[in-house]
């Protein structure tokens, strides 16, 4: 089953990896250019993992697999990650 | 702000909602405070090691810190839901993490008018802003626009009520979607872009505008208020997964 949810939806495990409030990180999408905060992403929840899409065009920014203790993190989509200093 | 770490916390009290919804008041020693709008991950292990892991909004305001209210709808084929809304208790203790999420985010700070478009249970992270906003005396003009399948699937629907009458510039309109209470005149449709025409800001205010329910619900709603011209920029969403239309 596959629920399109928000950015919002992968901070819990994107903050788990990264020291910083990814929501409001900036994620430049290497398939259209697009710039986007993670929050105003599109989320979709596997049994598998959290794969981060493009709003836009659909390209997948950042997959997220995670077993027994190990985080696979895979963001190939990503072409830029712009974060603030206090986030 | 740093890695979220797993934490204990101690439920302190429990307040049954609706038929399907429960508010869970927790106690949290190292809570390092929230903003309304965000959310945690709860962690439930079962003996044999197994793990469900689930979002749930933060009902509460920041002001009421140290403690951390959720409220929680049963879904009944859930793994985690069934357990924290049928059998937690006072005095358990739940895995938790967070608060997690700074988008989706609204503080008395950031102005407004604002927009809260609920759907279902989609109100709760909607109602930490309400109440925060009460608690400080905020008066930004808001309206809140609220679906739900009848009556009494309201959740919060006294404190709203009373949350009207006692504070200024707080607007609440329901739309009840499956069953109308006796002599109703509301809305009694999903809600839709003239529904929405009506209630909400003109763009030209330059809301500040937060969505959150069902999936469909939240494309429907966001959709229409970009058809009526507000600026995408200044809605934020936050759906999730199927827990029964709104």
């Amino acid at each position: 089953m596959e629920n399109k949810l928000d950015g919002n939806a992968a901070a819990g495990v994107l903050q788990e990896i990264f020291p910083f409030e990814m929501t409001l990180v900036q994620a430049t999408c290497t398939g259209c250019g697009t710039t986007k905060v993670i929050g105003a992403l599109a989320v979709y929840m596997h049994g598998m993992g959290t794969i981060v899409r493009c709003p836009t065009c659909d390209t997948v920014l950042i997959r997220v697999a995670q077993t027994k203790g190990r985080n696979f993190l895979d963001m190939r989509g990503v072409r830029v990650l712009q974060i603030s200093a206090g986030e | 702000m740093g890695r979220l770490n797993w934490q204990f916390g101690e439920v302190v009290a429990t307040q049954t909602e609706t038929s399907r919804t429960k508010s869970i008041q927790l106690s949290v020693p190292n809570w390092v405070g929230h903003r309304p709008g965000q959310h945690v991950d709860v962690r439930l292990t079962a003996e044999d090691g197994y793990q469900a892991e689930r979002s749930y909004s933060i009902a509460s305001p920041p002001e009421e810190q140290p403690h951390v209210t959720l409220t929680i709808e049963r879904l009944d084929d859930g793994e985690v839901s069934p357990y924290l809304v049928d059998e937690l208790r006072v005095g358990d203790k739940l895995e938790l993490r967070g608060p997690i999420g700074g988008y989706f985010v609204w503080e008395a700070s950031m102005d407004g008018p604002l927009l809260l478009v609920a759907g279902g249970s989609g109100i709760v992270p909607l109602m930490a802003m309400i109440r925060h906003r009460a608690v400080v005396g905020s008066t930004v003009a808001t309206h809140l626009l609220y679906s739900s399948r009848s009556f009494e699937e309201v959740i919060y629907r006294d404190e709203l009520d009373r949350l009207v009458k006692s504070t200024t510039h707080l607007e609440v309109v329901y739309t009840f979607t499956r069953e109308q209470p006796p002599g109703w005149t509301g809305y009694h449709r999903r809600i839709d872009t003239e529904m929405l025409r009506e209630v909400a800001w003109s763009p030209d205010q330059r809301p500040l505008m937060f969505i959150c329910g069902p999936t469909p619900f939240v494309e429907t709603a966001s959709a229409s208020l970009v058809t009526l011209g507000d600026d995408p920029a200044r809605i934020k969403t936050e759906r999730f997964g199927p827990t029964g239309e709104a």
